[in-house]
């Protein structure tokens, strides 16, 4: 990156383009972080246009305000007086122009320099909407660019536009008020503008009006701060005496007002209240009665699509890594170096890259679902079940997807706009049993259930975790985050095709972060682990875990589970299917024959277990600890330690309690 | 002839002019910054297939609020 490149940030609604825009300025040229402290994703890429300087581009996220309730409003605000940019590329959705206009006048009030771009103008003359970009020039000082950002159309003007926007001046922008508040805005702008301040001093006035938490905090710190508080806090009190509205929502509608009149003047519209082409795609996909139906049918084919499909790629890298190890094993000569290469390094490598194909497959159906609007159907039809588990409408598809496998499910968790709804969808999902957990249950059942219940038993272990899940979501949400819930008000953006490109871009970059930042982890543990267990002596009663199983053994009697299944469960945290192997290692059984079928006669013939101890294991292997590369994920998706120590500790004390229930229910029963 | 109600008792089809959002906080707040400011014309589309949320066009728009929310927006039918 060369340090004279003129930075650009992208600002706008959500559902406006900006990311289309952003992908086409960009290509793939883009590198995808975090802001510092925040889960909010920053993307920045850098853009050669044919014209002009090359351009330092950063999307910032999508808002419709500019409030500190949200964080990403938050973010938003600060990057732009924070950071500086030279220029902000407001991104408008011309076919929905009154609500873009209304972020647009909060944007202009930070006074940067800005470029206003008429994004879906295509869509816009589909109905019949005319924009006069003149009107809009004069009336908020911005030079307007039009672009179609779905064709690719006027991407290069924009870039030249947005690279010699930096010559002209930014034109002040004030938006009036009315008398009323323009004069509490004066008597506090006075008193502000002493001080040296971060935020425009206009600026800061209006926000301590419409009591801007942050603002507040901010102007708190300053010498004459608490004099000023109270001042604006009898200015605000005055204020709700003459007009008989609260301040906050006075000026959201003086906002609201001046877009109307300015639209009055810059837009004609033939009626805007026809029904559009969404409105004909929802009468069948909203339907009262085909509305579910057809959302369950298209959550099948996403779960068939991620895991059935990518079965098949995946059974190839496993067969690839297998067929490495044994290259390996076969010209290296025995000893720790040959152990470490095949067992550790290729074995992580392998359980590193063996999810690449369920996430690239789970990003394209996202991708998909959410580019063409779905998703947010998706959460209006589940909203309502959802919620009362203390969930979100969105919340369903990370769910589902954990029956498949927890690491591509907790990637989907980011369709979820709301951090707190996201958090507490990804500590819950690790509760679906996924795949991997299934040999488990097969081998155990097998060994301690007849026929005849053996289905009722596999179900009943699903259904707890179902159970246990929203159990938790409503703790998680009544413990973590007391008080009002998170406001359900949601656009549902017209429907159109996903463009290939930024589905394909999206779905390189997901595969990519989750090798860069998951994969390291993952890698890192399974080697440390293969340590754990070859040393000092390969034998796992004398290897590290062993030992580790003995020093747990006590915490597991009360469980009637002893250190054999806590090395099992322990070599279980890097992949739930290695519990199998792991016992199969224990008992002394061969790699020749069948191994499930041995280690369940094995099983059955131990003396420590009996139908309840294999229920409560079987329990215990449900709830326990999400395996690493899931903790991985949760760590990557959350930024977070925190987060994904927790995610490691709370599932372990459930699975403890809830498997010692088992045994003291077992008991009163047989 | 206009009656005053609030916009969760509105049926599908229905329109009606906002009056206020009450309520205050974050979920005042949002409502009113997706357009939803006095004078603002609404109509009803649709409940999802379960009886909540509801679908709404504000602004040439849609948007889904859930019911608990359009009880706070006070709004005038006729």
């Amino acid at each position: 990156m060369s340090a004279a490149a003129l930075t650009v940030a992208l600002a706008g609604n959500p559902n406006c383009g900006k990311t289309t825009l952003f992908n086409n300025l960009t290509g793939a040229r883009q590198k995808v972080g975090n802001y510092p402290g925040v889960t909010v994703e920053k993307r920045e890429g850098f853009c050669h246009c044919r014209i002009g300087e090359p351009l330092r581009v950063i999307d910032l996220p999508g808002t419709y305000s500019l409030t500190a309730y949200s964080e990403d409003e938050r973010v938003a605000r600060r990057y732009i007086v924070r950071e500086n940019p030279d220029v902000v590329a407001n991104v408008v959705d011309a076919s929905n122009l009154e609500r873009n206009l209304y972020l647009t006048v909060q944007l202009l009030e930070l006074e940067r320099p800005s470029v206003l771009v008429l994004n879906m103008t295509d869509v816009a003359d589909s109905r019949g909407i005319r924009v006069n970009d003149k009107i809009l020039t004069d009336r908020l000082g911005v030079s307007v660019e039009r672009t179609v950002g779905s064709r690719n159309l006027g991407t290069d003007e924009l870039a030249a536009a947005l690279a010699c926007s930096v010559c002209r001046p930014a034109q002040p922008f004030t938006l009036d008020y009315g008398p009323e508040v323009e004069n509490a805005i004066a008597v506090l702008q006075g008193r502000l503008s002493a001080n040296k301040l971060e935020y425009p001093a206009r600026w800061t006035a209006i926000k301590l009006l419409e009591n801007d938490a942050e603002i507040v905090e901010l102007v708190s710190t300053l010498p004459d701060g608490q004099s000023m508080l109270a001042l604006a806090g009898n200015l605000r009190a005055d204020l709700e005496q003459a007009t008989g509205i609260d301040p906050e929502m006075l000026i959201a509608n003086q906002r609201y007002g001046f877009v109307q009149t300015l639209i009055l003047s810059a837009m004609a519209a033939d009626d805007s209240d026809m029904k559009t082409t969404s409105d004909r795609i929802d009468a069948v996909l909203t339907h009262r009665i085909f509305g579910l139906p057809i959302f369950f049918g298209l959550m099948w084919l996403l779960f068939t699509m991620v895991f059935t499909f990518g079965e098949y790629p995946q059974t190839m890298i496993e067969d690839g890594f297998a067929w490495l190890g044994e290259f390996i094993g076969a010209t290296l000569p025995d000893g720790g170096l040959k152990s470490l290469l095949v067992e550790g390094v290729i074995g992580g490598v392998g359980g590193v890259v063996v999810f690449l194909p369920n996430i690239l497959l789970l990003f394209l159906g996202i991708s998909i679902l959410e580019d063409s609007g779905y998703m947010a159907r998706a959460a209006f039809l589940m909203d309502r079940v959802m919620r009362s588990a203390g969930l979100h409408g969105k919340s369903f598809i990370p769910l589902l997807l954990g029956f498949g496998c927890n690491v591509p499910a907790i990637m989907g968790a980011r369709t979820l706009d709301n951090p707190r709804d996201r958090l507490v969808t990804i500590l819950v999902t690790p509760l679906m049993s996924c795949s991997a957990r299934l040999p488990v249950y097969t081998v155990l059942i097998a060994a301690f259930f007849n026929d005849a219940i053996a289905g009722a038993v596999l179900f009943s272990i699903y259904f707890l975790g179902i159970v246990m899940a929203i159990v938790m979501a409503k703790l998680f949400r009544s413990v973590l985050f007391p008080g009002e819930s998170e406001p359900f008000v949601m656009e549902m953006p017209p429907y159109h095709l996903p463009s290939v490109r930024s589905t394909l871009l999206h779905m390189w970059e997901r595969a990519i972060l989750y090798l860069k930042k998951a994969g390291t982890i993952i890698l890192a543990v399974s080697v440390l682990v293969w340590f754990l267990t070859n040393y000092p002596g390969a034998a796992p009663e004398e290897s590290y875990a062993g030992i580790i199983g003995h020093f747990f053994e006590p915490v597991l009697t009360p469980l009637g589970f002893d250190w054999r299944i806590a090395v099992s469960l322990f070599a279980g945290f890097t992949a739930k299917e290695v519990l199998v192997s792991t016992l199969g290692t224990i008992y002394a059984i061969g790699a020749n024959g069948d191994t499930a079928m041995s280690l369940t006669q094995a099983l059955a013939a131990d003396p420590m277990f009996s139908p309840v101890t294999a229920y409560a294991l079987m329990v215990f292997v449900l709830l326990y600890a999400p395996c690493l590369p899931t903790v991985a994920v949760i760590r990557r998706e959350t930024n977070s330690w925190k987060w994904a120590g927790f995610s490691v500790i709370y599932p372990t004390l459930l699975a403890w309690v809830m498997a010692y229930a088992v045994v003291q229910i077992g008991r009163l029963i047989v | 002839m206009k009656r005053k109600t609030t916009l969760s008792q509105l049926v599908p089809s229905e329109s009606a002019v906002v009056l206020r959002v009450v309520g205050g906080g974050p979920v005042q707040r949002r409502i009113v910054d997706m357009g939803m400011v006095p004078g603002a014309r609404i109509t009803v589309q649709k409940f999802a297939p379960l009886g909540d949320p509801m679908e709404i066009k504000v602004k040439g728009f849609n948007l889904s609020l859930r019911k608990s929310e359009a009880a706070k927006i006070e709004v005038e039918v006729g």
